[in-house]
């Protein structure tokens, strides 16, 4: 098969590419920061229906700063890879630069204007932005946000949210 | 013709194919290759025609005018049932309700004879494998009742287990909702034997069609169920349009579904005296297009031959299989011995998600997810499957698409 187009006669492999990048894949396949944090005062789970994939974010906030976050679950590439390189980028930031981040990354995979979010201030988050052309996509991407948006709205008594 | 006329005539595919005018031209670029008809059927070009030919030439409600039009529209309407009568040999087109499709076919059987019939501690039993829509329906009357929702289980293979059947039919079973055939897993419920026992101990038997009538040929007399709903839209019709049908001495007893035009002989603000048969439970202008489009549907199947049918999709059914078995990788979920033409799988490491948009990407289309039975995915112990589901039109060529396809996906994720 030639470079780029598929057996089917379209540029293909290509076009994935941008969806599924290799730190994508990487992630994927490696999550990071896999694990419970098992005294986590700020915790709680996202669920997307149609795929059936869930996950839990725990988050350790101190002083209204990200000391420690985490999470575990199921899910497809895109939502794995997203969780884990969203926990990567909160680490040490504040509350409110985490919510920030939030509207920023729902910016980067759903922006269709001619001026989308800065991708270079994105950082490393920026191999997202390819899920812009995936629409179906996007609530694989953005649950792992979604949740942890959820959990730092929590007040700290009702952690549990089982 | 009938279909057993046909059955001597060698089944043409590419001919067949040639009838449905979205693989006559690209889709998105591409030829396409639909691998999706569990979820829904293409049209062939009859049924658009029979749709055009009532808007332009037809329009009128039925029923209500004495014009022209009213009258010609009415024929029409009131043939396409009789059509359906005839497809699964009801005993009278009274027995042949229009509905939205199987889910609105369900809930008028929860909300009217359920309503009058379950009660508080009775049973409604149905099985592991059912669609949400043979679900929720008698939760919802089961909550209002206070009776009890029970459910049959089902083996590794993804098949009904009769024994455990026989076990959970019992006294206070007021009704049984099984689906003739399982949308996730393809597996062929014994539907025969199951209305039989249920009969023998004296209670009456839902079947849910949806994925049955496009696949086999159905005789509800030979079958003897009291109840049978299915979709236009799953057998080559349009969409927002379906049938329950429901033995005259059972529809007889029933309350009506909804109040309003057509389903009443006469109405003062005292009382109300509701509409003979059929008509009772079809309340409000119904989808006369839609009803009109599948009497075109039911005509194009009947010509192919539903034997026709069903033997090239058990081949296709029988070569996807071995494919797909051969491959280290995947699982495939449902291995019932009887199955209709769905292939239901995961791939290792890869999450069906991700399948569906590579081949998405290279214009295959299959559906992934949980297929509206969840119930189903937690007895395996996964959150989603990749489904293949094989119509009157798919090939050979088709199932290989699928390998190449899945060939991609392997290359992204290697
Ligand atoms: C087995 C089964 N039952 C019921 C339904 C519901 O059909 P509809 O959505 O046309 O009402 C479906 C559709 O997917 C089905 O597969």
């Amino acid at each position: 098969m030639g470079p780029q187009k598929g057996k089917r006669g379209v540029p293909l492999m290509s076009d994935l590419r941008d969806l599924y990048q290799e730190v994508i894949l990487d992630h994927h396949k490696k999550p990071r920061n896999f694990h419970k944090i098992e005294h986590a005062n700020r915790r709680a789970e996202g669920y997307n229906p149609l795929c059936g994939d869930k996950l839990s974010v725990y988050i350790q906030l101190e002083n209204g700063i990200v000391k420690d976050i985490s999470f575990v679950g199921t899910g497809c590439a895109i939502s794995t890879a997203s969780a884990s390189m969203m926990t990567e980028s909160l680490k040490g930031k504040s509350e409110s630069e985490a919510k920030e981040a939030f509207e920023k990354f729902h910016q980067l995979v759903t922006n269709h204007s001619d001026s989308p979010p800065d991708a270079a201030a994105m950082g490393k988050l920026a191999v997202f932005s390819g899920v812009r052309e995936y629409p179906v996509r996007v609530k694989c991407a953005t649950l792992a946000w979604h949740t942890m948006r959820a959990a730092l709205d929590q007040s700290q008594g009702a952690v549990a949210t089982e | 013709m009938t279909a057993a006329a046909n059955k001597n005539i060698p089944y043409d595919v590419e001919k067949a194919r040639r009838d449905f005018p979205i693989f006559c031209e690209p889709v998105n670029g591409k030829q396409l290759i639909y691998l999706d008809n569990a979820a829904t059927t293409q049209k062939p070009q009859v049924v658009l025609d029979a749709l055009m030919h009532f808007y332009t030439r037809e329009c009128a409600n039925i029923h209500r005018g004495v014009h022209y039009l009213s009258e010609r529209a009415t024929e029409s309407y009131e043939t396409s049932r009789a059509k359906i009568t005839r497809l699964i040999n009801a005993a009278s087109p009274n027995e042949i309700i229009f509905v939205r499709g199987s889910t609105e076919a369900i809930n008028l059987v929860a909300q009217t004879y359920g309503k009058m019939f379950v009660g508080s501690g009775d049973e409604v039993l149905i099985s592991a494998m059912e669609h949400h829509s043979n679900i929720v329906p008698w939760q919802i009357l089961c909550e209002e009742k206070g009776a009890r929702l029970r459910v049959t289980p089902m083996n590794d293979a993804g098949e009904f287990v009769f024994e455990q059947y026989e076990r959970m039919l019992g006294p206070r079973t007021r009704l049984v909702a099984i689906t003739g055939v399982s949308n996730a897993l393809g597996t062929v419920n014994p539907v025969s034997e199951i209305i039989k026992l249920a009969h023998d101990r004296g209670v009456p038997v839902l079947v849910d069609g949806a994925q049955m009538i496009q696949h086999m040929p159905v005789d509800v007399r030979a079958l003897d169920c009291d109840f049978f709903a299915f979709s236009g839209h799953k057998m080559y019709g349009p969409t927002g349009i379906g049938v329950l049908y429901a033995k005259e001495r059972l529809l007889e007893k029933m309350p009506p579904y909804q109040g309003g035009g057509d389903m009443i002989t006469s109405v003062t603000f005292e009382k109300t005296i509701y509409n003979k048969l059929p008509y009772k439970f079809e309340a409000g202008t119904p989808n006369v297009a839609g009803a009109i489009g599948l009497g075109a549907a039911v005509d194009y199947l009947q010509s192919v031959g539903l034997e026709n049918i069903s033997a090239h999709e058990q081949e296709l059914l029988a070569c996807g299989t071995l494919a797909l078995q051969a491959l280290d990788d995947v699982r495939i979920i449902g291995t019932a011995k009887e199955k209709t033409s769905v292939i239901s799988f995961v791939l290792e490491g890869v999450h069906p998600h991700d399948i569906g948009t590579i081949l998405d990407k290279h214009g295959i289309a299959i559906r992934t997810g949980h297929h509206c039975a969840q119930p189903v995915m937690e007895f395996y112990g996964i959150p989603a499957t990749a489904r293949a589901s094989l119509g009157m039109y798919n090939t050979k060529e088709d199932i290989e698409a699928l390998l190449w396809g899945l060939r991609k996906v392997r290359e992204v994720f290697r």
